[in-house]
């Protein structure tokens, strides 16, 4: 009844290019973001902003960037956590080493250096693919692991191996507040997910959509398979890499290599997995589900336990929070192997015809 | 169906949200001393966070059964992070809104964390035995208190005991020492004390790091047994301490020629090798199994014969679960200690509680009325030191308990204290921190 796009004539090629078309989901979208932008900076508190907002839209970006390998370009990748540490150190670099160098120009250059570190751990993909190449992306992984543990240059010889950032400031703003870092990382992700956005109805996009449906007819229609997985590889780190430095930078603010171990690159890859691959909004939900639903969990038994008079231990605590989370991903998966977005996207159909289905 | 379960779902989500969102608040009481304690009972070192966390929250039981402190009763929380830094972060973020008097996180990973934000949020940071070694120097790390020892006491302390055994630290020269450390801040904080005096004494130092958990470490035994270092330091943690000793029996490296740290000091770390550790030693924070002590009688009268013990009655008294203890212990007197110039009977803030920590004078005297004598020697901080006592003792395993080997060591100032500065003063330079001043100190 109300999400009905009866009556929207499209009658430019540009009314009919829009990222949106259906007026709702535009209006939808612009409140959300609207609502990001000045409703959760008035009603969220501290804890919210920095336990569970922060890390909430920096693994978006994360899973953003992935999702436009694995969901869009059909390449998987094991290696996630690896360029998010590249893209940390690498930022972190530029940070001490380039005097004056302003704090967003060195969260970009992280990204740029993952993007080229991310094109030739991406070159095994010309040959190898599926598991193989899952396999050989964990290279990049060990890689990454060993390089910033053992090499005493990129932490700037820090005798424990941790490097921190702090007092952090773009354009003359102080990024000190929990607000403050919010709105950041927010300008950040909403600038990228259009980008990803775009990207991905753009001729790059239809690309590697076409590589991952089949890479041999892709070929035969002229696409070129190296461009596009490499060019997928490429963008990809770079969205993984500026996660990776506003997780170190802003998040984290101090670091070590175990902030970015192998079971970052799994839980990225299963928020993308989860959230729906190849789908933007997708990796929303993915990151959401993730990072979210454990400390949601962690909160919620407690309270719940005792609602019933019930004091549960902290390790049982922890111990249903696995249960409750690993079966809660296998009850999605099997309800609706293609992630959570699909789920959105089949509410959006039943609202078309609510209140009168056929 | 699939719109009716998901409308569903979302529905209860938003329930259990909203409650969860709601019961911090609910949580907040102004009468009682808010203690939030962080703890790791699951995961891969929960065997030895449990006995830790269980003496902590004991303690803070004991004092309320013996009446509070000066009346002020203690709350407290636990929150599990299973020693992952991201979330131990998060359970700080959590618990501090509650009015948290100190954190103690037991994790050198999310104490580095931390650091940072502590002078933000204006709570103490007590690391007992842990955390940044040059942190000692409270001009510059004003929130932070590695109260009784940092690693590069530790560290010297090792190499003290290892030239005494050879009859005078000159004997060291020439001499192979490895040092088998688990891959972490924590691991790497002892290396910059142990190469100085490598280079005081002329040995040479080897380093072999163990990744996370800790249970592969056949690569590293090998070179041991390749290398035929004179001595192993042992830097572990969890259960990558009780690795090492069967890798050590394994490939027939003498027990006795190796010396833990006081986190590879305790009975999980060997019981599960027995009398394969018979002779391994390892450092100790002050104290260590203490079964006989006043406090620990105390504890199972006044706490666990009423049934209100935390962990079970037979750990009483083993090494870490005084080490938590003792933690708790510190943090308690420092509240007293804030409470002795702003009032009596009143609820500290983590700002009064840091004044208190860093005057915190703990003699003979005041330890035996805690029940702590024979456990510590005297503590006294300042704000030049918020270590407060630098002395270490070893004990070692003979197949069944704990037994002291040594006398009291000291670690050298001469050694430690221009490693602080140094340490500190690049760290203050990096973070734009101006150190207090002597006059600053006082107020």
């Amino acid at each position: 009844m109300i999400y009905r796009e009866n009556g929207q004539f499209k009658t430019t090629y540009a009314a009919d290019q829009q990222i949106f078309t259906i007026a709702q989901d535009k209006w939808f979208v612009l409140g959300l973001i609207a609502f990001a932008f000045i409703g959760v900076p008035m009603l969220a508190d501290e804890y919210m902003f920095r336990a569970i907002l922060i890390p909430f839209l920096i693994l978006s970006l994360a899973a953003l960037g992935v999702n436009l390998l694995v969901g869009y370009c059909g390449q998987i990748t094991l290696g996630a956590g690896a360029f998010m540490a590249i893209g940390a150190y690498a930022a972190y670099n530029f940070m001490i080493r380039v005097d004056g160098v302003p704090l967003v120009a060195a969260l970009l250059l992280g990204g740029a250096t993952t993007a080229a570190l991310g094109i030739i751990f991406g070159i095994p993909s010309l040959r190898v693919r599926g598991l193989y190449l899952a396999v050989a992306t964990l290279a990049a992984q060990f890689f990454c692991d060993w390089a910033f543990l053992r090499l005493g240059w990129f932490t700037n010889y820090s005798p424990s191996g941790s490097v921190s950032i702090s007092n952090l400031s773009a354009f003359g703003w102080a990024i000190d507040s929990p607000v403050e870092k919010y709105l950041f990382c927010l300008l950040f992700l909403v600038a990228f997910a259009f980008f990803a956005k775009n990207l991905t109805r753009a001729s790059i996009g239809r690309q590697w959509m076409a590589i991952r449906d089949m890479d041999v007819a892709a070929e035969v229609i002229g696409i070129r398979p190296m461009w596009a997985k490499l060019s997928a590889f490429a963008v990809s780190s770079f969205f993984i890499g500026v996660a990776g430095a506003l997780w170190g930078f802003v998040h984290l603010g101090s670091w070590e290599p175990a902030a970015f171990s192998v079971d970052r690159s799994f839980q990225l890859l299963f928020m993308v997995i989860i959230g729906g691959l190849g789908s933007i909004m997708g990796s929303f939900f993915g990151a959401a589900f993730i990072v979210i639903m454990p400390i949601f969990l962690n909160q919620a038994l407690p309270a719940l336990g005792s609602l019933f008079g019930i004091a549960i231990s902290t390790a049982g605590v922890a111990h249903a929070e696995f249960i409750i989370f690993g079966s809660l991903i296998v009850f999605f998966l099997i309800v609706e192997p293609h992630g959570l977005a699909r789920l959105w996207a089949i509410a959006k159909e039943k609202l078309r015809l609510w209140p009168f289905p056929h | 169906m699939k719109f009716r379960s998901l409308a569903l779902a979302a529905a209860i989500a938003s329930v259990g949200l909203s409650a969860a969102v709601v019961s911090p608040s609910a949580h907040a009481q102004a009468k009682e001393q808010f203690f939030p304690v962080l703890v790791y009972r699951t995961g891969a070192y929960g065997p030895n966070g449990t006995p830790w966390a269980n003496g902590y929250v004991d303690y803070l039981k004991l004092v309320n059964a013996k009446g509070g402190i000066n009346g002020v009763k203690i709350s407290f929380e636990e929150c599990e992070f299973a020693y992952a830094t991201d979330r131990g972060v998060e359970c700080y973020e959590r618990l501090k809104g509650k009015g948290a008097t100190v954190f103690q996180p037991l994790s050198t990973g999310v104490t580095f964390a931390l650091t940072e934000k502590a002078p933000v949020d204006k709570i103490p940071l007590v690391t007992a035995g842990y955390g940044r070694s040059e942190s000692q120097n409270g001009a510059v790390f004003d929130w932070n208190f590695p109260l009784l020892g940092t690693y590069w006491v530790g560290a010297d302390v090792a190499i003290q005991h290892l030239g005494k055994q050879y009859g005078g630290l000159d004997k060291l020269k020439g001499k192979k020492i490895a040092l088998v450390y688990h891959d972490s801040p924590y691991g790497k904080e002892p290396i910059p004390l142990l190469q100085e005096r490598a280079k005081m004494h002329g040995f040479t130092l080897q380093l072999l790091p163990v990744a996370h958990p800790g249970v592969e470490q056949k690569a590293t035994w090998l070179q041991i047994r390749r290398e035929r270092p004179d001595n192993v330091l042992l830097w572990g943690w969890g259960v990558m301490n009780s690795t090492s000793l069967k890798e050590a029996q394994a490939t027939g490296y003498p027990r006795e020629k190796m010396l833990g740290i006081w986190w590879a000091g305790a009975e999980p770390d060997v019981k599960d090798v027995g009398m394969g550790a018979k002779g391994y030693s390892a450092i100790t924070l002050q104290h260590g199994a203490e079964p006989n002590s006043k406090v620990v009688k105390d504890m199972l009268a006044m706490v666990h014969a009423k049934g209100q013990g935390t962990g079970p009655k037979d750990e009483v008294g083993s090494v870490l679960y005084m080490r938590g203890l003792i933690s708790a212990m510190v943090a308690v007197e420092g509240v007293r200690k804030a409470q002795e110039r702003y009032g009596k009977g009143k609820v500290m803030t983590g700002e009064q509680t840091r004044w208190g920590l860093e005057n915190l004078n703990l003699d003979d005297k005041a330890l035996a009325d805690l029940g702590f004598a024979g456990v510590l020697r005297p503590i006294q901080t300042s704000c030049t030191d918020h270590m407060g006592s630098p002395w270490a003792r070893i004990h070692t395993w003979d197949g069944a308990k704990w037994n002291f080997s040594s006398d009291w060591y000291q670690a050298d100032q001469k050694v430690l204290r221009p490693m602080v500065m140094s340490a500190s003063t690049r760290y203050a330079e990096e973070k734009k921190i101006t150190p207090r001043t002597p006059e600053q100190c006082k107020q």
